[in-house]
């Protein structure tokens, strides 16, 4: 069942090292997919430790579980949706390895004796060759408009029942109920082509790679002020320094670690490991491995009020407190980076930001929250300047003027 | 075994008779919706608040609250 | 009492639940349409609006069952039981009478289905709660045509204060300072 380890993808090409829509490459490269009995699939998938990859984190094998208990054939579900703009992870994956990512669906479809078996792509992603590698599998690929909340996996259940891109009330849980009222597994495609190694290659071999607690590799999709953007694939718990290093930081001021609903790193503490321990004084987790590095030259309030704006755009609208305070937080930020000198800002900033949290149908208010705190928290100089008519890092025009 | 208030965010539309019946468990926020006073997602209904929580939750004409029973 | 008496009893409770219930039903959409605007009645709360929204309907439909009944043994009205579910059978004033029939079966589904509505989902409970706006002028116009006292100064006079309220009330929903609460709930355009 499993392959020798001398054939076992380096650690760096674990992921992308794939042979892309070239079927007889890829079982050349990866060896052919395992048939697992739901036992033992599990039980590998448990001992490996694999956490979720499209931001939450969430113990693979718990969720695996949880809709394996239901009474109805469950619907195993791959989200390929990428809502977030800043990452380009999943459709690098689904470009260069469809097939690992289809394998992953696959075994776990057999194993739980799924009722259907999905692949959500969002219209970031050029759906073509997981579509080419599709063929002959027993699954769907269903393209789906976009959005940044689009991939959230309630709203995602919406859409695949024929819905909006809306989500829905937690407190069904869509592993009781989902798709068509259905136990459903919704996995992030990088979680899944995880799983696909896991199968093949066992847990203690997938434990070689990243730490103890968060073991493996997975990919980072690293923007803004750098050489080369791109994706990489890192271990786990890797020092941020380090995983950031080939794509070259120009002038980093920090490092927005977890896209737009993450938190700042700032220079000065980028040797960091990307772990949750370390992480969590910044009020950060690594999400879904997006690191965007802010140079000094860009004022870090204008990029937060550009940002608070986009969120605010991207509301669902279903839920009161997300639907009117995010535009009231992106009103304020932007008085803030536009230099309104109004010394109520940051606390009134602080105090919506508190108030959405926790209230809404999804986390969007919540991570929009955080990202908005971590802002203030991280770039406090800059507020004081701001307030005191001046941007450190010379925005003009600064607005000189009392408070309106 | 606590028993919690839920509140169906897609659903609730800041209409307010709940925090009417429960002011001791909710506030009002800036924009007409209700707010736990404690900071919660999910309040702790207390025993002698069990009743006007049920009245709360017949009667919210969006039908965005219910009560369940947490372990915690 | 005598015989005559009796079925005089019957005839004047007919009339007078019919009146009442009309009023109570009057009373109950304005309520309703100032509960859906996110206001109050005040004093009464938001609470309290939509309580006695609620409990005027109720009322209301309590009275017409009483109507219907009254007037079911009153041997003048010559009210059969099919009569209650179909519409324009009667034997006297069918027009008029169907339309208090067609009346009765909408408030028969509304009232079954607000009674049920924490089963039925938020959606199916709104959409037959939108009937209830075909329904009030169904019975308006049941009462007037096929109530012996439409004549009458003080019928036409409740008449016109009820048919007053409701236009008000629509109105005011109708206008843009209604400004109901209410977000709109749709998917964002994806560009």
């Amino acid at each position: 069942m499993s392959t020798p380890v001398a054939t076992t993808p380096a650690l760096s090409r674990r992921l992308l090292g794939g042979a892309g829509t070239d079927r007889a490459a890829h079982l050349a490269r990866y060896g052919a997919p395992p048939h697992l009995r739901l036992d033992d699939l599990l039980q590998a998938v448990t001992e490996s430790g694999l956490t979720g990859r499209g931001g939450g984190g969430f113990p693979t094998a718990t969720k695996v579980r949880a809709v394996a208990a239901g009474s109805r054939k469950p619907v195993v579900v791959g989200n390929a949706m990428e809502g977030e703009p800043l990452s380009s992870k999943d459709a690098v994956l689904l470009t260069h390895n469809p097939h690992l990512v289809l394998d992953g669906l696959e075994v776990l479809a057999r194993a739980m004796h799924a009722k259907r078996a999905i692949l959500a792509v969002g219209p970031e992603i050029d759906a073509g060759p997981v579509t080419a590698a599709a063929r002959g599998r027993r699954l769907d690929v269903v393209p789906l408009e976009g959005g940044f909340i689009a991939g959230q996996e309630t709203a995602l259940v919406n859409q695949l029942d024929g819905g909006a891109a809306m989500p829905r009330d937690p407190f069904t849980r869509v592993t009781e109920s989902g798709v068509g009222g259905r136990p459903t597994l919704v996995l992030n495609a990088e979680t899944l082509a995880q799983v696909a190694l896991v199968a093949r290659y066992g847990a203690a071999w997938f434990r070689s790679a990243g730490t103890g607690d968060d073991p493996g590799t997975s990919l980072f999709t690293i923007t803004g002020s750098v050489a080369s953007p791109g994706v990489v694939e890192a271990e786990r718990g890797s020092v941020l320094r380090e995983v950031l290093a080939p794509a070259e930081p120009l002038r980093p001021a920090a490092v927005l670690v977890g896209g737009y609903h993450g938190a700042w790193v700032p220079v000065a503490d980028l040797d960091v490991r990307l772990t949750g321990a370390e992480l969590a004084p910044y009020h950060a987790t690594v999400g879904a491995g997006i690191l965007h590095v802010l140079d000094g030259g860009t004022c870090p309030l204008d990029f937060a009020a550009d940002v608070v704006a986009y969120l605010a755009g991207e509301s669902a609208r279903q839920c009161g407190p997300c639907l009117n305070g995010l535009p009231r937080l992106a009103t304020d930020l932007k008085r803030l980076a536009v230099g309104v000198r109004d010394p109520d800002l940051p606390s009134e900033v602080r105090r919506m930001s508190a108030l959405v949290t926790g209230r809404g149908a999804c986390a969007h208010p919540d991570g929009s929250a955080r990202f908005v705190a971590s802002t203030l928290d991280v770039f406090r100089g800059h507020v004081s300047a701001h307030l005191g008519g001046w941007c450190p890092s010379g925005r003009q025009p600064l607005r000189v003027g009392r408070a309106s | 075994m606590t028993t919690r208030l839920h509140v169906d965010w897609t659903r609730c539309d800041g209409h307010g008779s709940c925090v009417e019946l429960l002011p001791r468990l909710l506030g009002v926020d800036d924009f007409g919706f209700p707010v736990p006073h404690s900071g919660e997602r999910d309040p702790v209904v207390p025993r002698g608040e069990e009743d006007a929580a049920r009245h709360a939750v017949r009667n919210c004409p969006l039908m965005a609250l219910r009560m369940y029973d947490a372990a915690s | 009492m005598t015989h005559a008496d009796l079925v005089s009893a019957l005839w004047a409770l007919g009339r007078g639940t019919g009146v009442v219930a009309l009023v109570l039903f009057t009373v109950s959409l304005v309520l309703g349409i100032v509960a859906r605007s996110g206001r109050a009645v005040p004093g009464l709360g938001r609470f309290g609006t939509s309580d006695l929204h609620r409990t005027a309907a109720l009322t209301g439909t309590g009275l017409v069952a009483a109507h219907v009944g009254s007037l079911l043994f009153d041997p003048f009205a010559q009210l059969k039981v099919v009569d209650l579910v179909f519409p324009f059978l009667a034997a006297y004033r069918p027009l008029w009478l169907g339309l208090g029939t067609i009346a009765l079966d909408l408030i028969g589904v509304v009232t079954v289905v607000s009674l049920l509505r924490h089963r039925v989902g938020p959606k199916v409970f709104k959409g037959v709660h939108w009937a209830t706006y075909a329904l009030w002028p169904t019975a308006l116009l049941h009462a007037l045509g096929s109530g012996t006292d439409a004549a009458t100064v003080w019928f036409r006079a409740i008449a016109v204060v009820c048919i007053s309220a409701v236009v008000t009330a629509v109105g005011w929903r109708l206008a843009p300072s209604y400004d109901g609460r209410g977000w709109t709930r749709h998917a964002r355009r994806t560009a």
